[in-house]
């Protein structure tokens, strides 16, 4: 004999997906130099296409790749920014762009600025700013050499670093690190 | 007719090669090479957490190791927004300091050596010495200390360290007094240095140089003072700076900056107090998504560490912005009119250190 | 006289303060007492290997003296970690040494590759590409470690002068002997 079996209570109805962690984020934190350089920012650039954030204690000022050269000529000619140092210039690699940051100071005005540009990975062309800080000669030769972003213009781009004929861009995140030869 | 100072010469500096153009004795063209120490040290750190890559900072400057290790992990404190303890930034500023000093006697030797001089070599490394030793004892080791970690330092300084330090800073008063008087005003020093290798001003803030090469040019220009970090705001110490921009003057400078370090160290023991040496870290760093750009003043410049983080407990990308890379580009400026025996003199008062050059 | 006491031999009533000795082991104690470098730091081990040539810790009273040009050394130090673009200059400065020539590896990066293991540009171990005599272990090894290297190198100079430059004698006999009734083991 069957017995008509009770409808049991149907199950909750899962996730499909787990919800990943929080990863926390540095909160930009300007202080009162960063302040006021964000504030004249806007209109020593107004001729060209920039975007204006901030990262940590940083003032970012966002360009394309074609007119950086423009952007940094201004930064260190116009006497309200005076950059009359290139801390440094690094590429980093974010999978699908590859980022290029100008790390400016001025040794007089005491303020900061970071110039960031964005390039695809397979067309990585920038033109040089080796006209406007002649330090930034060898760190666009390190950037070419380790990523392989090409500076156009730069008068001499062998490679820095690495040998002659050393085949591949280790700084990318595509150079695996347990493709190495012993010898 | 080319020439080839070759990677290996007992003037480079470790493994530098400069191939020049000469002219009789006169250098028309000079092109520096670089590469010869790449260990691929930034590629690494991708691979590390933050307490094991502190053992390949120490490796880039190895000769002022702990102004390396102070570089990154106030980039990582920055971007965790660590508050570091008072008696910690005691212990480093104080290391540091030492450090500079030990550094700049490196330099005072090899360069004495390098203009031909054979006795200050042996006065410089006898005054290293005595440092390196109290390094020992604090540390527990000669020179890959390893010993200053996110959020403070490894452990405590031994209980005799007082006595130690004063002593020491009595020891090298009349160190630096006696190696100051053997080198700096021998006549045979100062045919040799004196208006050799001169870059003015703007020229060295163009090329990105910074340290003793920039004030030697006249610029005032000292992170510790521009952009303080850590305690440097409550000691009182004065910044070198030269005149002419020549070999001399950046060899003066350092000499001076050691006095000004000793001044430093005698501020910091008196000012210390007892207290933790650590802020409440895991023990496994992980700071938040970001970037932080963090500058220190090590004995050859602007050291400076951009770091990038995704939230793992490994960075996403670290670039170490070394002071002698700068530097080094500045010596096609120098060399434009000098003679071939110049040449080692003028690279040996940039004082590069190849590790860090190449990294 | 009394006992076993040997002959007295002609040239002692000759020359009565004559020592006499092997000649390879009077080239060997002749070589060994002045080693000279080849001053070839490459990165940190060679800020050490320094402070052990100087005053604290002196090399000079073993007779080890740096000399730059390696045409007139007898030892290559290679302090420092070994990268690719630095291979060929090092073979090349190995091929100029003249014979007698022996090689110390100081420090972990030369014996190993060291705290570089497994990076792009590093070669694992300057044994990779000239042959080592000792190897000095440390990160970086103390002056008295270099020191205590350089004894051992000084020991086995006297030890394959002693052995007139054959291998040492090998304790365990190879398993691939054949014993097919050929010659009995």
């Amino acid at each position: 004999m069957t017995t008509p079996q009770e409808k049991k209570p149907a199950k909750p109805e899962r996730a499909t997906h787990r919800r990943e962690p929080e990863v926390p984020v540095a909160p930009a934190a300007l202080d009162e130099r960063g302040k006021a350089l964000a504030a004249i920012l806007p209109q020593v650039f107004s001729g060209l296409d920039v975007q204006i954030s901030a990262a940590m204690d940083e003032v970012v000022l966002a360009a394309k790749p074609q007119d950086v050269p423009a952007v940094c000529r201004i930064a260190k000619e116009d006497p309200r920014l005076d950059f009359d140092y290139l801390r440094c210039l690094s590429v980093v690699d974010y999978i699908e762009r590859l980022e290029v940051d100008y790390h400016l100071f001025s040794l007089d005005k005491r303020h900061k600025m970071v110039v960031k540009t964005s390039v695809p990975p397979d067309a990585a062309n920038v033109p040089t700013v080796s006209g406007v800080w002649r330090g930034a000669d060898w760190y666009e030769r390190e950037g070419h050499d380790l990523f392989g972003v090409v500076f156009d213009g730069h008068p001499n781009l062998r490679p820095l670093l690495l040998y002659e004929g050393f085949e591949g861009h280790p700084g990318r995140k595509s150079f695996l690190f347990h493709e190495y030869d012993e010898w | 007719m080319m020439l080839n100072l070759g990677p290996q010469h007992p003037s480079t500096h470790g493994v530098f090669r400069l191939v020049l153009w000469l002219d009789g004795e006169r250098i028309v063209r000079a092109e520096p090479h670089i590469g010869y120490l790449h260990r691929g040290s930034e590629k690494l750190c991708e691979r590390e957490d933050y307490t094991q890559i502190i053992t390949l900072f120490d490796r880039l400057d190895y000769v002022a190791n702990l102004n390396g290790e102070l570089a990154f992990c106030m980039a990582a404190e920055k971007l965790m927004g660590l508050e570091v303890p008072d008696r910690a930034w005691y212990v480093r500023s104080i290391l540091c300091e030492l450090n500079r000093i030990a550094s700049h006697m490196l330099f005072y030797g090899v360069y004495g050596l390098d203009t031909g001089a054979m006795t200050p070599i042996l006065y410089g490394f006898r005054e290293r010495e005595r440092i390196v030793l109290l390094f020992e004892a604090v540390t527990g080791a000669r020179m890959m200390h390893n010993f200053i970690r996110v959020g403070g330092v490894k452990q405590d300084l031994p209980e005799d360290f007082v006595q130690r330090v004063n002593k020491l800073t009595d020891e090298l008063k009349r160190g630096i007094e006696e190696c100051d008087q053997l080198l700096t005003n021998s006549e045979l020093f100062l045919a040799r240095t004196k208006g050799v290798g001169s870059i003015d001003g703007p020229t060295a803030r163009d090329y990105g140089c910074t340290g003793p090469v920039l004030r030697a040019s006249g610029v005032k220009e000292d992170v510790r003072v521009s952009e303080p970090y850590g305690i440097y705001d409550r000691f009182e110490f004065g910044i070198p700076v030269g005149s002419n921009g020549d070999c001399w003057d950046r060899y003066y400078i350092r000499v001076e900056e050691m006095r000004q370090s000793l001044s430093i160290i005698e501020q910091a023991v008196k000012q210390m107090e007892p207290g933790p040496i650590q802020a409440k870290v895991r023990r496994i760093a992980r700071p938040p998504k970001g970037e932080a750009y963090v500058r220190t003043e090590s004995p050859r410049g602007d050291f400076a560490v951009f770091l990038v983080s995704d939230g793992g407990d490994k960075p996403y990308r670290v670039k170490v912005r070394a002071p002698s890379f700068a530097n080094l580009q500045s010596i096609t400026h120098m060399l434009r009119d000098a003679y071939i025996a110049d040449a080692v003199v003028i690279l040996g008062s940039i004082d590069i250190i190849l590790g860090e050059v190449d990294r | 006289m009394s006992g076993n006491v040997p002959a007295e031999a002609p040239f002692e009533r000759v020359l009565p303060n004559a020592v006499v000795c092997k000649s390879n082991e009077l080239f060997a104690l002749a070589r060994k007492s002045s080693l000279w470098t080849l001053s070839f730091g490459l990165a940190c081990c060679a800020i050490e290997m320094i402070g052990a040539h100087m005053s604290h810790h002196d090399l000079d009273r073993f007779g080890v003296v740096t000399w730059p040009s390696p045409r007139q050394s007898d030892v290559m130090i290679v302090a420092g970690t070994v990268v690719k673009k630095m291979a060929d200059p090092i073979k090349r400065l190995y091929e100029q040494m003249p014979d007698p020539k022996w090689v110390i590896a100081m420090g972990s990066c030369a014996t190993n590759g060291g705290p570089y293991y497994r990076s792009y540009s590093v070669v694992m171990g300057v044994d990779h590409l000239i042959p080592v005599d000792v190897y000095v272990p440390g990160c970086p090894p103390r002056p008295e470690a270099l020191m205590f290297g350089i004894m051992e190198l000084q020991k086995k100079i006297t030890e394959d002068a002693k052995r007139r430059g054959l291998p040492p004698p090998r304790l365990i006999s190879p398993p691939s002997a054949p014993t097919d009734g050929a010659s009995p083991r």
